[in-house]
């Protein structure tokens, strides 16, 4: 996976986690462009698009459009499946996750995100033991009572 | 100081904003707040500050002073502080920036921290974003841990391994002995980063590969049986509620091993034995009712595709593929018809078994789906469904998005020229592309269609009227309109006798046919070049009709002052055609002979190295017939010393008259040219040839008048040339001079050439000397033709320039005739 990006129905960016390295500018250029071509796709399209030398693979949970850069070789309908246990790791931490939750607990997306990719490749395939890993690691946290609905910010 | 408020209020009074310019302002004033923060090194806020520091990153505002703090936020003792310092770190501190390195010390001690999840955050973030250096410092530390019995560490550290091996290649030998022991855990999670590992490894290094492939010692260590007993278990085994998506179990897992078994089985007998069975089983055992289960036959039908399978197992995945062609969902329609177009080069019959359901999805929505399936189309069109094939081709080509409609039209005259059934099939087909997608064909289309035209002799006068109907009613597409013109220009005799063969002939007369002519040419939508094609159509049917010639002939001589310089030199070229070689015109005009054909693409016809085909013929004026050094040639263009010269198309239709202009002016100063409108064989002559072609003699004009004195005009070192003069009564422009050169040395002058040269307002035509060869003590001459024109009754003037060989030197003079009677020009 060279990137992914969630963003809003109104193109609002809610996350952007980037495996290569690029300059500031350029991935807020790829950025618009990408959020564009999505947003402009049918419904009865396929989830995926041909773009540069990637593959763009890209689903629609409620408000918020989940997006992947893989490469030639990687399995496009296996990416599907990807994004989909991500939103799943998502629900079951948030309990039924909503884009709100990802608007304010942004931070806790991309801790989840990165017990579940690193490097762009999958870790760990059992859900319980990704957000178990993360329960843990909320406890370590000096404060418990950010994850009690009160924020330790 | 007020504590800094808190990373959720400050998302919720940012959302407040109406306007972009509130936000903004809202954003500016903590960042100031944030700013002062920072410089105030206040610890216990610096988390809270760096995380809606990140906040407002992602919003789009810049946050690269929050750099340091990162760092700060890492070397920290807290984990909440590494927490967000590591988060911040992937976000804000790639290793473009400078202060990358910095956080290198501190992840070196995370690495070895006594908190698992502390040592996860530093893993994590090397292997997001470590850079070279970084990878090569803790390359050794990553190793340590990808031994450890901790399997959630293992897991990380392997895909750290990966990234090192993606930044610093070199580094991979390190970490081999470590993927001893990796498939042998139980834990899904290292197993499936230890596949990646070991997939990556082999893809970079084929000495790596070949090591994981051979037999070792102990069987149960050999890679591809490892795999294989993995994979199977996972597919034998039950219900697995940790690792199951929709009933099948870890299908993550499942295809990482599929796509590790395919890099082992590439190319290697052994290894694609080994695993035939598992690789049957999973085809024929995965259920295909949701995604999950596609996703694994896909990386299934690929694997069989790549590696030496039996021939039964890949018909088995063509039909896997075939089946996927006819689901509802569009994804796997997409992925089949991606992986079709890869196979069906080696397995071309068995992927025409599903031609039809290949061909119906080119009317599919999807525009992705459309390309491939038209790009497969093309891949499977054969001399046995050319004929079905090409019908849903054209009505794709129809109905289809621009940006295909290149690519569509090339492919279609591809197909079409190595499997065309009859030449009146062929030539249809053209006519149809041409006319439904007229502007987006390519440019080098015009010249092979028109070559293909010429050749199908018997399907001229079909194709003339054909075309003709065609631009009747449309005439904005320029390649159309390029090929119907040069074609109505050679064939439109057979057009207006109203004899065709193949359909009902059409009645229409040589005005009406002038008429649609004119109009391209006068159209503001028709092309320069296309105009360029009417006029040469034009000019050749001067020819080819009877009653319209005078039509033609004004036609001509008003393109004669246009604007447009092509156009322009063509008319006036033209123009002279008409005025002062009339007689040369049938013969130049002729209709254009069979060409070899030069094909670059298709593997039947035979390829001459005569390339001098259409392309060359449409940008000279009327196409000498000089394509082939034919008799024809020569009779056209004998030339001075009666050399053995084949004419040479000039390729680039101004080289001429500028050529012959700038060699005129090397030699003779200001003095200039005008062309003929046949092309000179300029390289053949060994001199410049500021004359430009020795035209067959004519006859002298017979009504001519005498009584003009004759002059000498040269004399020296032996050499005596005179001139006598004649002039026409007919046309009192024109004077003829007949040169009489003779030499009185002992020694015969060899190899003599004149040449002459005339101001601007004058034309100049040299005929054919007599002999090149002057003889001794004057014995004999050697008479030429000139022939000047004069329209403006100036004074002639003329410079002349001699080479001859006497006496075995070279000899070349320079003159300049003033001499001439008044009677000669005035």
């Amino acid at each position: 996976i060279h990137f992914i990006l969630l963003f809003s129905r109104q193109g609002k960016l809610r996350l952007q986690k980037w495996y290569t390295t690029l300059p500031d500018k350029e991935k807020k250029k790829i950025i618009r462009e990408i959020i564009q071509i999505v947003l402009s796709r049918h419904q009865k399209t396929s989830s995926f698009v041909d773009w540069k030398d990637l593959k763009l693979v890209y689903k629609r949970y409620a408000s918020l459009y989940f997006c992947c850069a893989i490469e030639d070789q990687d399995n496009e309908l296996l990416m599907l499946e990807v994004v989909h246990r991500y939103v799943e790791l998502l629900d079951r931490y948030f309990g039924n996750v909503c884009e709100l939750d990802i608007i304010f607990n942004f931070e806790k997306a991309y801790f989840i995100l990165d017990e579940f990719i690193i490097g762009g490749e999958v870790q760990e395939t059992s859900k319980k033991s990704a957000v178990k890993a993360i329960e843990e690691s909320d406890m370590l946290q000096e404060t418990v009572e950010e994850y009690m609905n009160k924020p330790a910010f | 100081m007020p504590a800094p408020i808190r990373l959720r209020e400050l998302i919720r009074t940012i959302r407040t904003a109406r306007t972009q310019a509130e936000e903004r302002e809202m954003i500016q004033k903590e960042c100031a707040a944030i700013r002062s923060s920072f410089r105030e090194e206040d610890n216990t806020y610096r988390c809270r500050n760096v995380a809606k520091l990140l906040y407002m990153h992602m919003l789009g505002y810049p946050a690269h002073f929050g750099q340091l703090e990162c760092l700060k936020l890492i070397a920290s003792q807290k984990f909440t502080d590494k927490r967000i310092g590591y988060l911040g770190a992937m976000l804000l501190l790639d290793e473009r920036q400078d202060v990358h390195l910095l956080m290198t010390n501190c992840i070196k001690n995370d690495l070895n921290h006594s908190t698992q999840y502390v040592q996860g955050l530093a893993l994590c973030t090397l292997g997001c974003m470590g850079s070279s250096e970084m990878c090569r410092d803790l390359a050794g530390e990553v190793e340590k841990l990808l031994k450890t019995s901790n399997s959630y560490l293992r897991k990380k550290a392997a895909l750290c391994a990966v990234h090192v091996i993606r930044k610093v290649p070199e580094l991979m030998e390190m970490f081999l002995p470590a993927t001893k022991n990796l498939l042998n855990e139980k834990n899904h999670g290292v197993l499936h980063t230890s596949v990646v590992l070991l997939t990556e490894m082999c893809e970079r290094s084929p000495d790596m590969l070949a090591h994981f492939r051979k037999v070792r010692k102990l069987s149960s260590s050999q890679l591809v049986p490892q795999l294989v007993r993995i994979l199977k278990n996972l597919i034998m085994s039950g219900y697995s509620p940790e690792h199951d998506v929709s009933g099948i179990s870890d299908p993550f897992l499942q295809v990482r091993i599929l796509r590790l078994l395919r890099i082992l089985g590439r190319n290697d007998d052994d290894s694609s034995e080994a695993m035939n069975d598992i690789l049957a089983q999973v085809a024929t055992n995965t259920e295909t009712s949701k995604n999950v289960g596609n996703a694994i036959l896909y990386e299934t039908v690929l694997t069989i595709m790549d590696i030496k399978s039996e021939s039964g197992l890949r018909v088995l995945a063509i039909n896997i593929l075939g089946r996927f062609l006819l689901n509802n969902d569009k994804n796997i329609r997409y992925v089949a018809l991606t992986s079709l177009l890869k196979t069906v080069q080696t397995d071309h019959n068995a992927v025409q078994r599903h031609r039809s359901t290949i061909v119906d999805c080119l009317k599919d929505l999807d525009v992705s789906i459309k390309r491939r399936a038209m790009e497969l189309s093309f891949a499977l069109v054969n001399g046995n469904n050319v004929r079905g094939m090409m019908k849903e081709l054209l009505y794709f080509l129809d109905s289809c998005e621009p940006e295909f409609k290149a690519d569509c039209a090339s492919g279609i005259f591809l197909a079409a020229e190595k499997y065309a059934p009859s030449k009146r099939w062929h030539i249809d087909t053209i006519m149809r592309v041409l006319t439904t997608a007229g502007s987006y064909v390519r440019d080098d289309a015009v010249p092979n269609l028109i070559q293909l035209i010429t050749n199908s002799v018997e399907m001229h006068a079909y194709t003339v009227q054909r075309l003709y109907k065609a631009i009747l009613g449309d005439y904005s597409q320029q390649p159309l309109v390029q090929v119907a013109s040069w074609c109505i220009g050679e064939y439109g005799d057979l057009l207006v006798s109203g004899q065709c063969e193949e359909e009902e002939p059409i009645q229409v007369t040589e005005d009406e046919v002038l008429d649609i002519l004119e109009s391209v040419l006068i159209s503001n939508m028709s092309a320069s070049v296309t105009r360029g094609y009417a006029l040469t159509a034009i000019m050749k049917l001067s020819t080819r009709f009877t009653c319209t010639v005078n039509r033609i002939k004004k036609v001509v001589s008003i393109y004669g002052s246009s604007i447009d310089v092509e156009l322009q030199q063509r008319a006036v070229e033209y123009n002279a055609l008409f005025k002062k070689y009339d007689h040369m015109r049938p013969a130049l005009l002729e209709r254009m002979p069979v060409m070899e054909k030069v094909t670059t693409n298709g593997p039947t016809e035979i390829v001459q190295t005569n390339g001098e085909t259409e392309p060359a013929v449409l940008e000279t004026k009327p196409p000498p017939s000089g394509l082939q050094p034919t008799s024809q040639a020569n009779d056209l263009l004998d030339l001075l010393g009666g050399s053995d010269i084949t004419p040479v198309i000039p390729t680039a239709p101004t080289s001429k008259p500028a050529s012959a202009g700038g060699e005129l002016l090397d030699l003779l100063g200001d003095l200039n040219l005008t062309g003929s409108p046949v092309s000179a064989p300029a390289p053949q002559i060994a001199q410049p040839p500021f004359l430009l072609d020795g035209l067959q003699s004519q006859p002298l004009f017979n009504d001519i008048a005498t009584g003009i004195p004759s002059i000498t005009a040269y004399n020296k070192n032996g050499l005596k040339i005179d001139f006598t003069f004649e002039r026409s009564n007919t046309n009192p422009s024109i004077t003829v001079i007949t040169i009489q050169a003779s030499n009185s040395t002992e020694l015969d002058m060899t190899d003599f050439v004149f040449q002459a040269a005339v101001p601007k307002t004058f034309q100049l035509q040299l005929l054919s000397p007599s002999s090149s060869v002057i003889p001794a003590f004057n014995s004999g001459t050697i008479t030429q033709v000139i022939k000047v024109l004069n329209p403006q009754k100036q004074q002639l003037r003329m410079r002349i320039k001699l080479t001859y060989n006497h006496k075995g030197s070279a000899m070349q003079d320079l003159a300049e005739v003033n001499n001439f009677p008044p009677q000669s020009w005035q």
